[in-house]
């Protein structure tokens, strides 16, 4: 067993875990965090995407041991504390970017990254920037359209009608 | 008692946002492995890795010793306790029908099945102790290739003698519904044109996102199971009927469910299992299986080889269709396993009036994992092969695509239309879909570009795919299923309550897993019942709040599921008008009912719906002999399968060079009849382009010699990637559904079933001034640079 | 998806963490990043005793510019090289090709070190560490060495780093203002490359001065094509021209046969992703965009 601190959706936790436990188990069965899930087991599809100090990584592939000291943010701590949406999460739901909602939690945290590191991104950036996340029910369309609105919302600047059927699904 | 106040805004046909979207964007959603219970211990599966193999000994002493196992148990342990899988459709009456034991003590048939099971209290002991579990096996020959296994070269089952589960079969001439389509072939053979093809339908895996996972919980009375499925209610009656417990005593609960795809429409060993482990100890487990789990032994989906034989006169006119496949039905008969390639049988003259039509297919039995259905199941196998000969046919007359297609399809005017398979289509626009969606594509510029660049001989080639298909969907008519012997009917069963408050509380027997239900069941009675969209709640997925139910797949939710709740919906109206003249002291008779109010006609004299409910709540003045609920439920079986259909337009970029294919561009126009919410459809449409896009491109289940999975991991198992993908242009035209209240049809599937044929006709299309005229899926860099150089594989 | 059961220590010092090493010995596993370590944990692939866990030796992270060379620390994430001003002046093949590396998460949490200690044929750095003439800083018991990039990578997962030494910093030559381009041929996006060329170039008005290229996945090792690169001195930056120099690609190549692809087409891809590689390099256009 290993003493590990950290600071998870601002709360301050420490546990005693075995050092094979991920990180994503670590949220999942220790801390009650299962907004988080898993998908594979080749850190391929990215649900599990959190951030660790700041920066999105796959919680399936980082020991939780190696989160020690370490901050995380999962899809749980990202609303405001009075429960206002994340503008990505807003545009998630405006744009219909997800169906089934498995790969969500890990797409939004992706797309938050993503937009810190280029908060204007092209389609083309957009898609791939995203490269390592899988949806299987979307085909990725109105994701793309919300991680754009969302840029949109975050930068101020005007986005436009978004309630017509047409603008979503052309 | 108000005045007349505003009609609500028509909710049919409003892009309202999803009710479900809030707990799965804050991740406050209950899939089935959060889900934790006191003293639940957790199942680890012991594996077989060999196709097919005698289990002469398993040995878990050192597993059953290590810390926190509670049991180790083997198919002898749990004996006919474990119940068994079931066949739901044996599709000819001399059906082979291998038993299928969920954990087998003797005998494994594929790479992947369960010999032991592992119980402990967490599941990483659970999975140290399965490693410690050894297993002898004595390898046994194994039936992998697909036509081999048809030949009966080697068994799959031994003792059954035979691979070949069933044959079945159609002709139009024997059916009285065309002619004779020997006749034809040998007439276009003299004189017209015979197109013969041998396609594959690779072998594919649904892949939903979330791994399956089950929680059974036997402490009580009653044994729950939750189940990430799409079939709570089918799943129940299997466990019941194998078992022998009581339905009543069964309660099976699907909260959110990632994805099924077709791929949780089964009832699976691992459910079966944990269902008895738990009945055995008397303790809640839970088992989740993980990707590669999830890839080796889910089921799997298509898997045919396609023997096509189309005659036509010269000129291109469709005279006959010669269909013979061979399924892969892997080694056990899946739940409706055997029923994909006959659902297939009545789509394989698509649009078209052909004069004759033969089917046949051969279902075989191997040493892989099972199939069943996976989205479209049948029908995008038969869209496939005759979108593909369209094309062939079109290059061989020397016509666009697209115009071979207008001379065969059947007119507007032509509808309702008895096809040669035999069904009636009611409703449809060829014409009109396809020109618009020719007018969204700009398939002249496309053309021009294409000509150009074939002109110049450029290193990157343009190719313009077509795909005008139309499907069979909202399963099924029950007297249909009944003639085709499969075990259940199709209908679906709705409940409406009025609460007190004047809230909608709405059950339904659908089992949403992503489709968005909740909200566009709400619009339908929001609109029917007059009362506001947020006061409608849906419930479902529980077998103890929703009786009654069949569940979600075949695009039936909303044509079928809809429909029963629009009728519910009408008896609650029923009920309240009695009460209503009551309290407006008025006649009946003199009653009218919208926007959610009874008025007294001529008069504005009314009262709301939900005033009623309060009214018969309290029951303080019904009307003598009047029942104190206006809560009321339905069954509706529909009469006909509705028949969407859409013209989709794909180009793309090939690499001459590197043989890699790019998305250029695809639209497509679908008339699905009327919209309920257009935000949903689209979703629909996108998501199916993709995994049909993805079929033609990219996936594939590869077996290797040894019958081991190759594609075992989403590193092997190529699922594309938004930056695989592009977007799309979609639109539709409304070609009213005239069998269901609503007009609409179903869209689940459609986008999947179109996307195939367009993708990869445009494919060839992009290469045929090469020489090439067909490559095999996925159309991998390497098998398109290879056609063009002149050397298949 | 969960691992066995292992000891675990987290070393302050490269002193400490060649303790551990030799100690533990062939029990142990060093982890760097673990993107490409903790699947095959997870899978059970491999079940090492104790996992040594470089992470929280500060030294071994940062970027420095040593004159001639930058000095990565071996515990540098790929996002950091991947932005770095120095690199991208320096060394932009690096750059190419760490914006092709797997995902962003993955590049957030890899390490420039532990890929390159990795030595998976199909890693994409080790071609642009081959092509750039990289040397590699080793320290053991018996102190540092340093192994040039052709010496380094010794077959399928082998290097030249011994069981008790530990891989600290990867020294890259500048070629300060090279034209540089890495051609990654994948099916899906987030796959692992089937083929992919890095090829750097400098130029001397229309013609290659010189050109370093080195090839992934081509073999049990990165390669380094030096037919091409002698090929191609003094050559006018034509496609003709480079053309012929990248049908020397295939020379002593020994590409794997699998679901993506045999050997042979393999070959063929090298030919033409290093012709585009090194046009690209060059500034030439006429690149197809795939």
């Amino acid at each position: 067993m290993t003493r590990i601190n950290l600071t998870v959706d601002g709360q301050r936790v420490a546990d005693d875990i075995e050092p094979r436990m991920l990180l994503v188990q670590y949220l999942r069965e220790r801390l009650g965090k299962t907004g988080t899930v898993v998908g594979c087991d080749t850190s391929s599809c990215g649900a599990c995407t959190v951030h660790l100090d700041g920066a999105s990584v796959k919680s399936c592939n980082v020991l939780a041991v190696q989160a020690d000291g370490a901050t995380v943010t999962t899809i749980e701590g990202l609303a405001a504390e009075d429960g206002t949406l994340h503008p990505v999460q807003e545009a998630f739901h405006e744009c219909h970017g997800l169906q089934c909602g498995f790969c969500t939690p890990g797409m939004i945290m992706q797309a938050v990254d993503l937009l810190k590191q280029n908060p204007d991104p092209s389609e083309e950036a957009v898609r791939l920037g995203l490269e390592g996340n899988l949806c299987r029910c979307t085909g990725y369309h109105n994701i793309v359209r919300a991680v754009q609105r969302a840029a949109g919302e975050m930068s101020g600047a005007s986005t436009g009608p978004t309630t017509g059927a047409g603008e979503v699904v052309s | 008692m108000t005045a007349t106040q505003d009609a609500p805004v028509a909710e049919i046909g409003r892009d309202r946002r999803r009710k479900e979207d809030q707990r799965l964007i804050t991740g406050r959603t209950r899939w089935t492995d959060n889900i934790t219970l006191p003293g639940m211990l957790h199942l680890a599966m012991v594996r077989s890795p060999f196709p097919h193999a005698r289990i002469s000994g398993i040995d878990t002493t050192a597993a059953k010793a290590s810390t926190n196992v509670v049991a180790v148990l083997t198919g002898a342990d749990l004996g006919e306790g474990q119940g068994a899988c079931i066949n739901a459709w044996p599709v000819v009456e001399d059906q082979v029908t291998p038993a299928h034991v969920p954990m087998p003590s003797d005998r494994v048939t594929f790479a992947g099945e369960i010999v032991a099971v592992v119980v402990a209290r967490t599941a990483a002991e659970a999975r140290d102790a399965a490693e410690l579990v050894e297993v002898d096996y004595e390898e046994l020959p194994a039936a992998l290739d697909l036509k081999d296994a048809a030949e009966n070269k080697v068994l799959a089952h031994p003792d059954l003698g035979t691979n070949v589960s069933a044959v079945w079969r159609f002709d139009s001439a024997e059916a009285g519904t065309g002619g004779d389509v020997e006749e034809a072939i040998a007439k276009a053979r003299d004189g017209g044109i015979v197109i013969e093809r041998e396609y594959r339908q690779q072998r594919l895996i649904p892949a939903f996102m979330e791994p399956r996972s089950v929680v059974v919980d036997p402490t009580g009375e009653q044994i729950t199971v939750w189940s990430a499925t799409q079939i709570p209610h089918i799943l129940r009656f299997a466990i019941a009927a194998s078992t022998g417990v009581s339905e009543s005593k069964i309660r099976v609960i699907a909260p959110d469910v990632g994805g099924g795809f077709g791929g949780k429409l089964q009832q699976t060993p691992e459910e079966m299992i944990a269902f008895a482990v738990a009945r055995r100890l008397g303790k809640p487990v839970k088992y989740t299986e993980t990707r590669s789990e999830s890839l080796l032994s889910a089921h799997h989906g298509r898997d045919q080889w396609q023997r096509l034989t189309l005659a036509a006169d010269k000129d291109g006119n469709v005279t006959g269709l010669k269909v013979d496949l061979l399924a892969d039905l892997g080694s056990y008969v899946a739940i409706v396993g055997g029923g994909v390639p006959v659902l297939g049988a009545f789509m394989f003259n698509a649009i078209y009036k052909f004069p004759a039509y033969q089917f046949q297919t051969t279902n075989v039995l191997t040493n892989k994992t099972w199939t069943d259905a996976y989205r479209g199941a049948g029908r995008p196998e038969a869209t496939y092969a005759v979108e593909r000969l369209m094309d062939e046919l079109a290059a061989e007359v020397g016509v666009d695509p697209l115009e071979i297609r207008e001379r065969n399809w059947i007119k507007h005017e032509e509808f309702p239309f008895t096809t040669v398979a035999g069904l009636e289509y009611d409703s449809g626009n060829y014409e009109a879909a396809t020109a618009r969606a020719k007018e969204m594509f700009g398939y002249d510029a496309l053309r021009a570009e294409q000509a150009e660049r074939r002109e110049r001989g450029d290193r990157v080639q343009l190719g313009l795919g077509v795909s005008t298909f139309t499907e069979m969907c909202g399963l099924a008519p029950s007297r249909v299923l009944g003639s085709l012997n499969y075990g259940a009917g199709g209908w679906e069963h709705a409940e409406v309550r009025m609460l007190p408050t004047g809230k909608v509380e709405v059950v339904t027997g659908a089992s949403a897993h992503g489709q968005g239900h909740e909200t566009a069941f709400s619009q339908i009675v929001a609109d029917r019942l007059g009362v506001p969209f947020e006061d409608v709640e849906i419930l479902h997925g529980d077998t103890q709040i929703s009786h009654k139910g069949l569940d979600t797949y075949g695009s039936r939710s909303l044509v079928v599921g809809g429909e029963a709740l629009v009728k519910a919906v009408d008896k609650v109206i029923e009920k309240a008008k009695p009460v209503a003249a009551h309290l407006l002291e008025a006649s009946v008779d003199d009653l009218e009912f919208g926007g959610g109010r009874f008025t007294v006609k001529g008069t504005d004299q009314g009262m709301a719906v939900t005033e009623i409910a309060t009214a018969v709540f309290a029951a303080h003045n019904l009307p003598d002999g009047v029942e104190a609920s206006l809560d009321s439920e339905a069954t509706y079986d529909p009469v006909n399968f509705n028949y969407p259909h859409g013209t989709h337009l794909c180009a793309v970029e090939v690499d001459t060079e590197t043989g890699q294919v790019k998305m250029r561009k695809y639209a497509a126009c679908d008339d699905i009849g009327q919209i309920i919410n257009p935000l949903i459809v689209a979703g629909q449409v996108h998501g199916g382009l993709v995994q049909g896009i993805a079929q033609a491109l990219w996936e594939e289940a590869v077996y290797d010699e040894n019958g081991t999975l190759v594609s075992g991991s989403f590193v092997d198992y190529l699922l594309p990637t938004a930056a695989d993908t592009i977007s799309f242009d979609l639109d539709h035209t409304t070609s009213p559904c005239t069998t269901n209240s609503l007009g609409a049809k179903g869209v689940g599937e459609a986008g999947t079933i179109a996307s195939t044929p367009a993708v990869v006709n445009a494919v060839v299309d992009a290469i045929r001034h090469l020489g090439v005229n067909d490559i095999q899926m996925p159309c991998t860099p390497e098998r398109v640079w290879r056609a063009i150089n002149g050397g298949a594989k | 998806m969960i691992p066995a059961a292992f000891e675990y220590v987290a070393p302050g010092s490269v002193d400490e963490a060649l303790r551990a090493l030799s100690e533990h010995g062939d029990e142990a596993k060093i982890i760097a990043g673990g993107q490409s370590l903790l699947p095959v944990l997870r899978m059970r692939l491999n079940a090492p005793e104790w996992v040594i866990d470089l992470g929280r030796i500060d030294s071994l992270r940062g970027i420095r510019d040593g004159g001639d060379h930058l000095a990565v620390g071996a515990m540098t994430t790929h996002h950091e090289v991947g932005n770095d001003a120095g690199i991208h002046e320096h060394a932009l093949l690096v750059t190419k090709a760490i914006a092709e590396l797997a995902d962003a998460q993955v590049r957030h949490r890899g390490t420039f070190g532990g890929a390159l200690a990795h030595a998976d044929p199909a890693g994409d750095l080790g071609a642009p560490a081959r092509a750039l003439g990289a040397t590699f800083v080793i320290q053991g018991p018996s102190g540092t060495r340093e192994v040039g990039a052709d010496d380094f990578f010794v077959d399928l997962f082998e290097t030249a780093i011994s069981e008790d030494e530990i891989l600290t910093e990867i020294r890259i030559p500048k070629h300060t203002g090279w034209g540089a381009a890495y051609q990654k041929f994948v099916r899906i996006a987030h796959q692992w490359p089937i083929v992919a060329v890095a090829a750097t170039v400098r130029m001397d008005g229309d013609t290659i001065a010189e050109a370093r290229v080195g090839l992934t996945n081509m073999g049990a090792t990165p390669l380094r094509a030096t037919a091409v690169e002698e090929a191609l001195a003094g050559q006018p930056a034509t496609e003709d021209a480079v053309a012929a120099a990248a049908a020397n690609a295939p020379e002593g190549t020994d590409p794997p046969s699998d679901l993506n692809g045999d050997a042979d087409y393999r070959r063929h891809l090298a030919t033409v992703l290093t012709r585009r590689a090194v046009l690209a390099a060059a500034g030439r256009n006429g690149i197809p965009a795939i």
